[in-house]
């Protein structure tokens, strides 16, 4: 199993073909107190770079986008009732949906984790 | 942020780990380590502290050294009754132009020490300070003199229930105050001289002080040795008077809305809605006797979803009747509320209502103000 990083801060977690996303520490740090969590449909699919799912913290929403294209098969939906889980454990409880992964060289232009901290760093 | 103003408190900020935004031409605390969602709870609590030195502070002096003649000059600019305050006594009013739209809401006091009851103190919004004072400069008459003090004072609130037990304890007389009265005394272990005024933007009883410049960090330093006492941003500022049904300058009323229309009509006085000669009156006038006009309402969306600022408000036939001013999460309410304007046919509370939050059209009831029981020491 190994995770990819986004420069949008997302993170996915690719087991087989099947990816699980979420949002970086780092973002959820940024972001504060999260009191919102919109998910996408399951069956959804989305390309690269699309408005897959939105976080809202006390002050201001912001959009989460598809890492990789693929299609939604299994949304987290402890977040609509918990969202503060984001905060509380962003790269395992917190995590926003499952894609089935539909071009897996697209993970070849995200980071790995030891990339994605240079990158944070150098923020 | 180079061109950005900072205030007195700016290095205790810094050291105090805060996050820093452009606000009004100022780098602003935006919040502290705590976060927003603490440091709101923490002031409904305990006892918060802001530092809102970026809004601006004046006096109005008649030559003439008269009460009267001062107070006379600010009625021709403002709707709210100022000859009948009393030393000692403040109230909330708003600058409007001549169509009767509001140019900024401002807090006007008659001061009560000694030698100086003819003095009138104004606090007005940072983002409007220089147009505030350009406006005042431009319509008091020669004989009314408008003194900006910014560089001389400081300004910071001290909120929530223990406010009364800290301040208390640093200047006993302070506990006399009630809502809306002010006072000017020594405070601590310094003896520093404060404007204290039993007022605030949060619904909680608390204080606003203005203290001079030289004297701020030594002051806020003390404050902040009582155990209840955190710094707090301007996020959980924004949280709080939301929560609390307060407007916000450049949001909830701004030059498209006159008072009425903002609900602020509890602030203007029986004897100044009809046959006064003030600046944008004909339109307070015919906005009381013109029911059609929109009103500015609480909003309390369902679910979890905060519908913010902009968010487009429908009645239930998918008509738009409105738009959302200010939106967000209710830190205390533990959900999202909301304030925004509506047409008259939808005003009264418990009307059903439409938030179209990103396309998707979710339920929200219109509900009275505020959203959290108003906490004010009324004596």
């Amino acid at each position: 199993m190994s995770t990819y990083y986004s420069e949008d801060h997302e993170w996915i977690k690719v087991e087989g073909d099947i990816g699980t996303v979420g949002i970086s520490d780092y973002a959820q740090n940024a972001l504060g107190d999260i009191v919102f969590v919109e998910l996408p449909d399951v069956g959804a699919s989305f390309s690269k770079g699309d408005d897959a799912a939105v976080v809202e913290s006390v002050k201001a929403a912001s959009d989460v986008y598809a890492p990789i294209g693929g299609e939604v098969i299994e949304t987290n939906g402890t977040l609509e009732d918990a969202p503060e889980t984001v905060n509380a454990d962003s790269g395992g409880a917190g995590w926003f949906f499952k894609m089935k992964i539909a071009d897996a060289s697209e993970l070849e232009n995200l980071m790995d984790e030891a990339a994605y901290k240079t990158f944070c760093d150098g923020l | 942020m180079t061109d950005l103003k900072r205030t007195k408190l700016y290095n205790a900020h810094i050291a105090s780990g805060a996050k820093m935004v452009p606000f009004a031409g100022y780098e602003m605390p935006v919040q502290y380590p705590l976060g927003v969602m603490k440091e709101h709870l923490h002031t409904r609590e305990k006892c918060g502290l802001f530092d809102v030195s970026h809004m601006g502070q004046c006096f109005i002096i008649a030559d003439d050294g008269t009460f009267e003649t001062a107070a006379r000059a600010l009625e021709k600019l403002v709707p709210a009754d100022i000859q009948s305050l009393e030393p000692g006594q403040q109230r909330y009013s708003q600058f409007l132009n001549a169509e009767g739209g509001i140019l900024d809401d401002l807090m006007i006091s008659r001061l009560g020490l000694e030698g100086h009851t003819h003095w009138l103190y104004l606090v007005v919004n940072a983002g409007c300070k220089d147009q505030d004072f350009a406006h005042m400069e431009k319509h008091l008459p020669e004989n009314v003199k408008l003194q900006v003090k910014d560089d001389l004072l400081s300004l910071i609130a001290l909120q929530g229930p223990r406010a009364v037990d800290v301040l208390g304890a640093m200047a006993p007389a302070v506990k006399d105050l009630v809502f809306m009265t002010h006072t000017d005394l020594p405070v601590g272990k310094n003896g520093t001289w404060c404007h204290v005024s039993r007022s605030g933007y949060t619904g909680e009883d608390g204080f606003e002080i203005a203290v001079k410049h030289d004297d701020v960090e030594s002051f806020v330093e003390e404050l902040l040795s009582y155990d209840d006492v955190e710094l707090i941003g301007l996020g959980a500022r924004d949280s709080l008077r939301m929560e609390a049904g307060l407007c916000l300058y450049g949001h909830d009323i701004d030059t498209t809305v006159s008072p009425i229309e903002a609900g602020l009509i509890w602030s203007i006085q029986k004897n100044r809605r009809v046959g006064c000669d003030y600046l944008g009156a004909a339109r307070i006038e015919s906005d009381i006797a013109n029911k059609q006009s929109k009103r500015l309402v609480g909003i309390l969306p369902e679910g979890r979803a905060p519908a913010r600022e902009h968010t487009e408000i429908q009645d239930q036939d998918g008509n738009t009747i409105g738009e959302i001013t200010s939106g967000g999460f209710g830190p205390s309410v533990g959900g999202p509320v909301a304030m925004g304007y509506v047409s008259r046919s939808h005003a009264k509370a418990g009307s059903e209502i439409n938030l179209i939050v990103r396309g998707k059209a979710r339920p929200a009831k219109v509900v009275k103000m505020p959203f959290v029981p108003h906490n004010y020491h009324r004596g």
